[in-house]
């Protein structure tokens, strides 16, 4: 099957002699859900330029479903869907004429750009704001109104630089539901993120990219199972002043009534129980620690002075 | 681009098109009522209150004789302001980064600006010569000229602002032009006075600037009076459209201040 992205090779030199991508290769298959990590300036947004034609390759190949970006520019584009870093729209024209004009550049006629502006408005929550203009939106609300306005030509590849960044908890997850409904319909999703949480829960495959390579390209899971560690917040039913030494296991006493354990792969929770049980500490929750990727991400990206 | 259909780009093209119409009309106190004052103004001052003590101009009162200048000068200024303003604030603002990702073609992004452009430069056109029929009567000498030369004025000018827009990075570089070049330009291109009255070598100079072409086979199409052949204003216009044209085609397609 044709992949929905092919980089090879691609390399990017800005004019000021910066250069942000050193030669990497990706394929993104279509029906994934993709996520590009990185640290700022690692080459992500250049990738994700490059993709869009905003940024010109220095050289490489890069192809979206099957074309040339170069030389099937109206191919590429009609497929593609693009959720920038900032906001890019005109803060002072209507909601609802922000995401109806996107629709006509696209080529839809305006009946149908109504209707489907009205479609993902509403999905989005925004329909009540559309007669607005866009400036009085919140924060999120702006982020969602980039989502909208890059899904009324309902791409078959949507490109997200970065979706909920500065978006609040409640706001970041009913994105992520919808992000995760628009994928099992089929659209191919690529996102940019620095919440490594978001990359864990949306994406099933993730390429790490660091000064400009790419230095981890694999299933979310496999990259997982390449943690020895994992960690464990325990909520105490009453408190101590210090930890408890476990025999086996690294614990921290993160505050008088919480406890963090670290678990080595071969080792099972049941002996954290039956040691605390031992010392008559009872546990009243226990939940796991959200950071396994970003203890990974930090593990991948050290710089290899910091090993020695 | 061979997979792009005529009905995509006029979809496309009517899309750019509404957004710049609805732009100038949503801000028309900054866009419709300057032009009307500033407009109003010249009659009242240059064709009424000095004017009378002038007298005749090309075998017309002075106040017929600017009235075609006044126009055209209202047109130029306009279109190139509606092009200049609205192309760099979306840049600015990087609102433009819509229509770059898009698969809209870049002569119908550029053709959909320009016509934005003439919309305005055309509505105050309309208006300007409205204002004029309260001081003076409306001649028209030819008017297949009169239009023609409007519209061809107007997309000229449209394209310098679209130009200025492109190379322009802050505010202040989309004011030098008008205030240093355009002006100049339009004052000194005929439109309060004959270049006849002009010593030889300013004549000759006179004949170098393109607004003087503008506003004289303008008034040829009002009056039927001009100090330069008409088919050879014509000719300029013509070179002027193209050469703007594809070198703002140019800028585009190399992406100057849009693509990194």
């Amino acid at each position: 099957m044709t992949p929905a992205i092919s980089i090879k090779d691609l390399y990017k030199t800005y004019d000021n002699g910066f250069q942000a991508l050193k030669g990497i290769s990706l394929d993104v298959q279509e029906g994934d859900f993709f996520a590009l990590l990185g640290a700022n300036g690692a080459g992500k947004s250049t990738t994700i330029g490059i993709l869009s034609t905003l940024v010109r390759k220095t050289s490489g190949q890069v192809q979206v479903f099957g074309q040339n970006v170069d030389t099937n520019s109206y191919e590429t584009k009609i497929n593609l869907g693009v959720v920038p870093q900032e906001v890019n729209f005109n803060h002072f024209e209507k909601v609802f004429d922000i995401v109806v004009t996107q629709g006509g550049y696209y080529g839809l006629p305006v009946r149908l750009a109504r209707e489907r502006a009205e479609k993902y408005l509403t999905q989005l929550g925004l329909w009540d704001k559309h007669n607005q203009q866009a400036r009085t939106l919140s924060g999120g609300m702006k982020r969602r109104l980039l989502i909208a306005r890059a899904l009324v030509h309902e791409p078959r590849l949507l490109l997200l630089d970065e979706p909920t960044a500065g978006v609040d908890i409640e706001l970041r997850r009913s994105t992520w539901e919808f992000l995760q409904g628009i994928n099992r319909s089929g659209t191919t999703i690529v996102l940019t993120t620095h919440y490594l949480e978001e990359a864990e829960s949306l994406c099933r495959n993730i390429a790490m990219i660091d000064q400009g390579e790419i230095v981890e390209n694999t299933s979310m899971k496999a990259l997982l199972r390449k943690l020895h560690q994992e960690m464990f917040i325990l909520d105490l039913r009453h408190e101590l002043e210090q930890a408890p030494a476990l025999n086996g296991q690294v614990c921290q006493l993160l505050d008088p009534g919480t406890l963090e354990v670290t678990l080595e792969s071969h080792q099972d929770l049941n002996e954290v129980f039956a040691q605390l049980q031992a010392l008559n500490i009872q546990v009243k929750s226990m939940r796991n620690k959200s950071n396994r990727l970003e203890q990974l991400f930090i593990n991948l990206l050290k710089k290899p002075e910091q090993h020695a | 681009m061979a997979g792009i259909s005529l009905n995509y780009k006029y979809t496309a093209f009517k899309t750019i098109v509404w957004k710049e119409i609805r732009r100038f009309l949503r801000i028309w106190v900054q866009t419709l009522v300057p032009p009307v004052i500033t407009i109003s103004l010249y009659f009242v001052i240059f064709g009424n209150l000095i004017g009378n003590r002038i007298g005749q101009m090309g075998g017309y009162t002075y106040m017929e004789f600017i009235v075609p200048g006044l126009i055209m000068m209202a047109v130029i200024n306009n279109s190139y302001a509606n092009v200049v303003s609205s192309f760099f604030s979306q840049k600015y603002q990087r609102s433009i980064e819509e229509l770059l990702v898009s698969p809209v073609p870049n002569h119908v992004i550029l053709s959909g600006f320009v016509l934005g452009g003439v919309a305005r430069g055309l509505a105050i056109g309309v208006i300007a010569t409205v204002i004029s029929l309260f001081f003076s009567g409306l001649h028209m000498h030819n008017l297949f000229i009169t239009l023609m030369v409007v519209l061809m004025s107007s997309i000229v000018f449209s394209l310098g602002g679209f130009i200025n827009a492109i190379y322009a990075n802050k505010f202040d570089d989309i004011a030098i032009i008008p205030t240093f070049v355009l002006t100049p330009l339009i004052y000194l291109g005929g439109v309060f006075y004959s270049v006849e009255l002009l010593p030889e070598f300013w004549r000759v100079v006179s004949k170098l600037n393109p607004i003087f072409y503008m506003v004289n086979a303008f008034r040829y199409g009002i009056l039927g009076v001009s100090d330069v052949a008409v088919g050879y204003a014509f000719s300029m216009l013509v070179l002027f459209t193209a050469g703007l044209f594809a070198f703002s085609l140019f800028l585009l397609h190399r992406g100057k201040g849009l693509r990194h």
